[in-house]
């Protein structure tokens, strides 16, 4: 027992969310709330509720009964999608956020690091922020000053130390609350995206910090949507959906699974589809990817051209003032690739739509590498969200002839090709 | 996509110090929750931190600098002097009005300041309360704490005006801590209530300049509190904190022959409530500051 570091134990979190919508049936209404609203605020306020001025009406379950135990030594990567409680999950266990029921024992002292350079003041001096920001990162006077040299070294601001951090370039602050950070030495260590941050060097070496730090045998919770960074770092992994741990186990076995549960998901028909999001005004009922000469696919060779029709149905027969609509490309691992949106690529022309109907998206020439894609789908109407489906379809996008040469690159230098053509001329010495 | 080794042989059990590990349960607390006084120790270096950028910071990019710290008071009492002094003739107690005035300007500052900076501590601290733990109890005290620099300064124009006057400060003067402290725990004990409900409400930061403004009449600066005779009525005005902090203050300095005994003892106690509700109304919202917040 006693090698725990971490154990969890039904560990919920509910969040009261403010709705606002549909909430005034008539005027009277809306001029009685607008008189009583006030008095029972106060009311709660001085009971001491929490949440807050919104009025609260709608439960949201950020996490829902999570248990998992970590050992000492034991670098766990905690993946899932966007919005299925790994964030609210770390706020958790770094006491930032109290959970609504359950609770989790932890045995050793918790680093959190889930910014860079947390409570850094732009007005002080380098030197000034190592100390702010290393004390409220929990270590003690003493030890900022034993590790000084060292963690400007490796934020190498030797140069800048007594220039205020607001003449930083950004990628020497972010260094600098890196190397901070970095020279922590809890018995846990709670990492949220961080590396997300700054140049690819720069990850580079936090990512072989944090390699360091799990051969010294402390343990990490390790949060990001980089997989291959959770693949290199960490033994086990906790795959998080909807709140709930959906598996645990092997670091190889979890990411398998989470990338074949996305290709599940987008299989499923969009109008069974129950996981999405927005006030229901509006619903896609159907997607369908057709090639360039008109034929219903779900892949398609990089460099063709395609359309993406989108059914969708209103629940009243009324007219649509003013809609927009997105299709969003990410890959396998959940990282957002591009989006193809009307607001950018031809706003205010989608006025005036029939209550049912059909959105046709032209792309010429797809530019993404030959792999796997996820589409996700968003619908606004009078600028409130009305439906949202993520992954609502699947994209394959096979080898083709993009450049025209019959070749394309491997698919590790890059995750888009580039129309583009070299050419040489000779320089002259002298000129 | 390798970016390092994969790390395959480490010790499980780092140290073999498994059993001097702290122990942290994290549930949700009960309604009825402790103040939790040893934690805001362990944290005492980061309440120094807080403080020392407050003031290091308070009064960069500005030209004058620290003489706001004085500007703020002097030009009250140059304001109060004319018309309350010379023009409605309110009586001071045989004392320059000037002196009078700003002997009284001089801690109610301090309690002003405090209590709007630490109103809206935790709404500009927000950024930290998302980021990282820590007792949130070190932010408004951290606020009211960080004044102490401005008291300082403008403290020091009132032992030169008390030379320029030629007053000679009492022996009563030792107690002028007592009394600054008096203001420390009325302004934190406010600041508490307001600043955590200002997290939710943002009303706050609307109702604190009112507050005070409305305060700062209530309390006997512009004028004495000798213009109400009755002693039981004076204790009762006690009430109001600031009361005695002035009241204080004008004894112990420029030796005004009316102890503010009763009024003191009343004073302290409401003070004494003010901070202890305070602190247990932030505690018990502490809980949602980060998701609300």
């Amino acid at each position: 027992m006693s090698d725990i570091a971490v154990r969890a134990e039904g560990l919920s979190k509910s969040y009261q969310i403010g709705v606002t919508q549909e909430r005034y049936r008539n005027f009277r209404d809306a001029i009685v709330e607008s008189v009583t609203g006030p008095f029972r605020r106060v009311g709660r306020l001085l009971r001491g509720d929490s949440y807050g001025a919104a009025e609260a009406h709608e439960l949201f379950w950020a996490l829902r009964d999570i248990s998992f135990e970590i050992k000492h030594g034991e670098v766990v990567g905690i993946i899932g999608r966007n919005g299925a409680g790994k964030s609210t999950l770390l706020k958790i266990l770094s006491r930032i956020t109290e959970p609504t029921s359950g609770y989790a024992d932890i045995y050793g002292r918790v680093g959190a690091l889930l910014e860079v350079g947390t409570g850094f003041h732009p007005e002080l001096t380098g030197r000034e922020n190592i100390y702010l920001n290393g004390t409220i990162l929990g270590m003690r006077q003493s030890e900022i000053k034993r590790k000084f040299d060292e963690i400007v070294a490796f934020a190498e601001v030797e140069k800048f130390i007594d220039t205020p951090v607001k003449h930083y370039s950004s990628g020497m602050g972010l260094r600098l609350g890196f190397a901070v950070a970095a020279h922590l030495e809890p018995e846990i260590l709670v990492v949220d995206e961080v590396l997300a941050v700054g140049d690819s060097a720069f990850q580079k070496k936090c990512i072989g910090k944090m390699g360091e730090v799990a051969r010294e045998g402390r343990t990490v919770l390790f949060v990001s949507h980089n997989m291959a960074a959770v693949e290199n770092l960490c033994t086990r992994a906790i795959m998080l959906q909807g709140g709930t741990v959906r598996t645990t186990g092997s670091t190889s076995e979890v990411i398998k699974f989470y990338s074949n549960s996305m290709e599940n998901i987008a299989q499923t028909e969009l109008r069974e589809r129950k996981d999405r999001k927005g006030n229901g005004s509006l619903r896609f009922t159907n997607l369908v990817i057709r090639n360039s000469d008109g034929a219903i696919t779900d892949s398609i060779p990089c460099g063709d051209n395609f359309d993406i029709e989108i059914n969708y149905e209103s629940q009243t027969s009324d007219r649509l003032k003013q809609v927009s609509v997105s299709a969003t490309i990410a890959n396998t691992l959940g990282e957002n690739l591009t989006c193809l949106w009307d607001e950018m690529s031809n706003p205010g022309e989608l006025v005036d739509l029939p209550p049912n109907g059909m959105l046709v998206c032209h792309v010429d020439s797809i530019q993404l590498i030959p792999s796997t894609y996820y589409i996700t789908l968003n619908l606004r109407n009078g600028g409130l969200l009305a439906d949202k489906i993520d992954s609502a379809a699947q994209l394959t996008v096979l080898d083709g002839d993009f450049f025209g040469s019959g070749k394309l690159p491997p698919s590790h230098l890059g995750s888009f090709l580039h129309p583009h053509r070299w050419s040489v001329s000779e320089t002259v010495e002298g000129v | 996509m390798t970016l390092l080794q994969k790390t395959e042989e480490r010790e499980i059990v780092p140290n073999g110090k498994i059993d001097t590990y702290p122990v942290i349960r994290i549930k949700p607390s009960p309604r009825w929750v402790s103040l939790q006084l040893n934690v805001l120790w362990e944290y005492r270096e980061l309440l120094y931190f807080l403080v020392w950028r407050d003031i290091k910071v308070r009064y960069k990019q500005t030209i004058l600098g620290a003489t706001w710290a004085i500007i703020q008071p002097f030009l009250t009492m140059v304001v109060f002097s004319l018309f309350f002094g010379r023009l409605a003739g309110i009586p001071s107690d045989g004392i320059p009005y000037p002196i009078f005035s700003y002997a009284a300007l001089v801690p109610w500052t301090f309690f002003s300041n405090g209590l709007q900076n630490s109103s809206q501590s935790l709404v500009l601290g927000a950024n930290l309360i998302k980021k990282i733990y820590f007792p949130r109890l070190l932010m408004p005290t951290a606020a009211v704490v960080g004044g102490i620099v401005d008291f300082g300064l403008s403290f020091a124009v009132l032992l030169l005006m008390m030379v320029y006057f030629g007053i000679v400060p009492t022996v009563n003067a030792i107690w002028l801590p007592v009394f600054l402290l008096l203001a420390l725990i009325t302004s934190l004990g406010v600041g508490l209530w307001l600043s955590a409900m200002n997290v939710q409400f943002r009303d706050v930061r609307y109702i604190v300049p009112f507050l005070t403004q409305f305060w700062m009449f209530a309390t006997p600066i512009a004028y004495p509190s000798s213009l109400i005779e009755n002693p039981l009525l004076r204790a009762i005005y006690g009430i109001n904190p600031m009361t005695g902090v002035v009241e204080g203050f004008r004894w112990a300095l420029l030796g005004t022959d009316n102890p503010p005994g009763a009024t003191i003892v009343v004073s302290f106690v409401v003070a004494v409530i003010l901070l202890f509700t305070g602190a247990f109304y932030f505690r018990r919202t502490e809980k949602s500051f980060a998701d609300v917040v």
